[in-house]
């Protein structure tokens, strides 16, 4: 697998790229077998009458979700998205134009759901839904990373994202499900988090961070689990328990939590932020997921809950939370558990909140002080992850999401620069393994993916000498640090946010 | 499902080369897999891959990289501690390349 994977050549001048159809055809990412199928109550393996089956789900999701038939109606084939997928950038594959890939469903629906693709299938680009079709599918609705970075562009917002996210529901109905992404859900189900990390192991790599923190500093920094009471439920991705440099990150929450006095705890029953039941646009599964955290938030009786850095968790806690499980406004009046939920959180803050605002608050109020010079090996930029540019907010404006680390990383940091503004705020790049693709079987994808912004990131190294680019998201951090070293830069290259504020922070200061 | 061929034996493994019954794992095992990856066991390799059996045994889980650096510089000397030393053995990565040689589950999520 790794003979073949090479990084593409940057590019000179960053235009559209020559095409090269066919580059990125195959059969898609592992299927998920019938074990991982069956624990999410999708079906084990393809069913007989899938294509019945799979025209019968996409009425069901036009029916559902006006978005989706609005998206299947209103492209007018202006190409205006077609060069803003980094996954096209990096493989020059047409299919992976948004157009072309929304056309993968757009075919089908003009097929069995509009008048003149019943009648005139051939002159409106209508097609049969075929076993070539479903493998397309399976292929190239796992080459789009959902970072909705086209949908910016598209005059009409259509939205690439829910097309594929509408495309995977389908599949995992029929039993033609994604291995990575169903698996990862089922861990989730049965131990809390997407690693499978059991409550014991959990105890046991914290106890050993509150020792190496001691060791660094020789304050008691404590990283506490399960404690009833206390006012903090924080919610952050499991990666952040055993990865690098995500480990960085949970040690600089630790030490903001402890600096500001403030009491904390994290949940070995729900101990993962991440959703993958977004990437796979299944409600029950999102929901399902969802629900954990406010099983333990109701258990632990806390006032708040605080979420860490992870991209497409902070779109789920802000974005869905309140409707799926109370947290925030808008539950259901009919869900009594919602409705407790509601009570018992202290809605004097932000529920839910993301760490970067938790942090930033206690910058602007003075309660933090930091050693600036800590960090000055770093000339540091910062990546916007798609998720939080374009699914979320942060602070109490429109753009805050983008204000907000980048306040931290000034705060806790000398040297600050940006990389070039058509990759970054709501027009950044995804790191090339969003959206449920961080998988060792898409490597290939991933690294090309990864263009775009190993572009602009050599730019900035080579004008101003960045040497560290810090970012907000469990799979931005382990996507980087797996590709970088393909376009010659080192691994330790990428960190988190509140890495740099865990290098600068002084503890016991204040 | 795919199979490996040790010794005349065949052992299941998923579609990525991983054991997929981890009572199956022996030392010969190992270095076929090893073999597969392009890595050269040494008797350092041999103390990442007991390290993360041990506690896999305790846990039911491969441990943190930080927890393996740790163990390991505790053993090998506090110049071995660290992820280098562990890249420069599994060159793809301790937590993954380690952990199918040791006849562990893959690690998942986003990692």
């Amino acid at each position: 697998m790794s003979a073949k994977i090479t990084a593409p050549a940057y590019r000179i001048i960053p235009i559209i790229p020559a095409l090269k159809p066919g580059a990125m055809e195959g059969s898609g990412p592992y299927v998920a077998n019938d074990k991982i199928q069956g624990a999410l109550g999708f079906p084990g393996q393809l069913v007989d009458d899938w294509h019945d089956q799979a025209i019968a789900k996409m009425g069901e999701l036009l029916g559902k979700y006006r978005s989706l038939a609005v998206y299947m109606d209103s492209c007018v084939h202006c190409g205006a998205c077609s060069d803003k997928c980094h996954y096209f950038i990096g493989t020059q594959d047409p299919k992976n134009m948004p157009v072309a890939r929304q056309d993968l469903m757009r075919s089908i629906y003009r097929r069995y759901f509009t008048l003149p693709g019943k009648i005139f299938p051939k002159l409106v680009g209508a097609r049969d839904l075929t076993r070539e079709v479903l493998d397309e599918w399976h292929n190239y609705f796992h080459q789009c990373s959902e970072c909705r970075r086209c949908s910016v562009f598209c005059p009409y917002g259509i939205d690439t994202a829910e097309v594929t996210m509408a495309a995977r529901e389908i599949l995992d109905s029929i039993g033609y499900g994604q291995k990575y992404d169903n698996e990862i859900i089922g861990k989730v189900h049965k131990i809390g988090n997407n690693l499978g990390l059991p409550g014991p192991a959990l105890k046991d790599t914290l106890e050993g961070l509150e020792e190496d923190v001691k060791e660094d500093t020789g304050i008691d920094v404590r990283f506490p689990v399960d404690v009833k009471g206390a006012e903090v439920l924080f919610i952050t991705p499991s990666a952040d328990f055993f990865a690098e440099p995500h480990i960085d990150s949970l040690i600089g929450y630790g030490k903001v939590f402890h600096a500001t006095g403030t009491s904390w705890t994290l949940s070995s029953m729900s101990s993962e932020a991440a959703n993958f039941g977004m990437f796979i646009g299944n409600y029950e599964q999102l929901r399902k997921v969802a629900l954990r955290i406010r099983q333990a938030a109701l258990e632990l009786g806390v006032k708040r809950i605080v979420v860490g850095e992870c991209g497409h968790a902070w779109r789920v806690a802000y974005s869905f939370w309140n409707t799926l499980t109370g947290v925030g406004d808008g539950a259901d009046p009919d869900d009594q558990f919602a409705m407790m939920l509601q009570k018992q959180l202290d809605h004097r803050y932000k529920q839910p909140m993301h760490i970067c605002e938790f942090t930033w608050d206690m910058i602007e109020q003075g309660a933090l002080s930091f050693d600036k010079e800590a960090n000055d090996k770093h000339i540091i930029t910062f990546h916007d992850s798609c998720n939080v540019a374009r699914g979320s907010r942060m602070g109490d404006y429109p753009g805050g999401q983008f204000d907000i680390p980048r306040n931290i990383v000034k705060s806790v940091a000398n040297h600050f620069v940006e990389m070039d503004p058509s990759t970054t705020h709501e027009r950044t790049f995804c790191c090339g393994g969003g959206g449920g693709l961080l998988t060792d079987d898409l490597m290939d994808l991933r690294v090309k993916g990864a263009l775009p912004r190993m572009e602009a990131l050599k730019r900035a190294a080579d004008e101003h000498g960045v040497n560290f680019m810090a970012c907000i998201c469990a799979i931005c951090k382990t996507q980087f640090s797996k590709v970088m070293p393909y376009y010659g830069f080192e691994r330790n290259m990428v960190g988190g946010v509140h890495q740099l504020v865990s290098n600068a922070i002084k503890l016991g200061a204040k | 499902m795919s199979n490996i061929e040790v010794d005349g034996k065949s052992y299941e493994t998923d579609e990525e080369g991983y054991l997929v019954n981890l009572a199956d794992w022996n030392k010969d095992i190992a270095n076929y897999i090893a073999k597969t990856e392009s890595v050269d066991m040494t008797d350092q390799h041999w103390e990442v891959i007991n390290f993360l059996r041990e506690y896999f045994e305790e846990y039911q889980i491969a441990p943190a990289v930080r927890v393996l650096t740790k163990a390991i510089g505790k053993k090998l000397g506090a110049d071995k501690g660290n992820s280098e030393y562990l890249y420069g053995l599994f060159p793809y990565g301790p937590g993954k390349q380690a952990c199918k040689i040791a006849g562990l589950p893959k690690p998942t999520g986003c990692v």
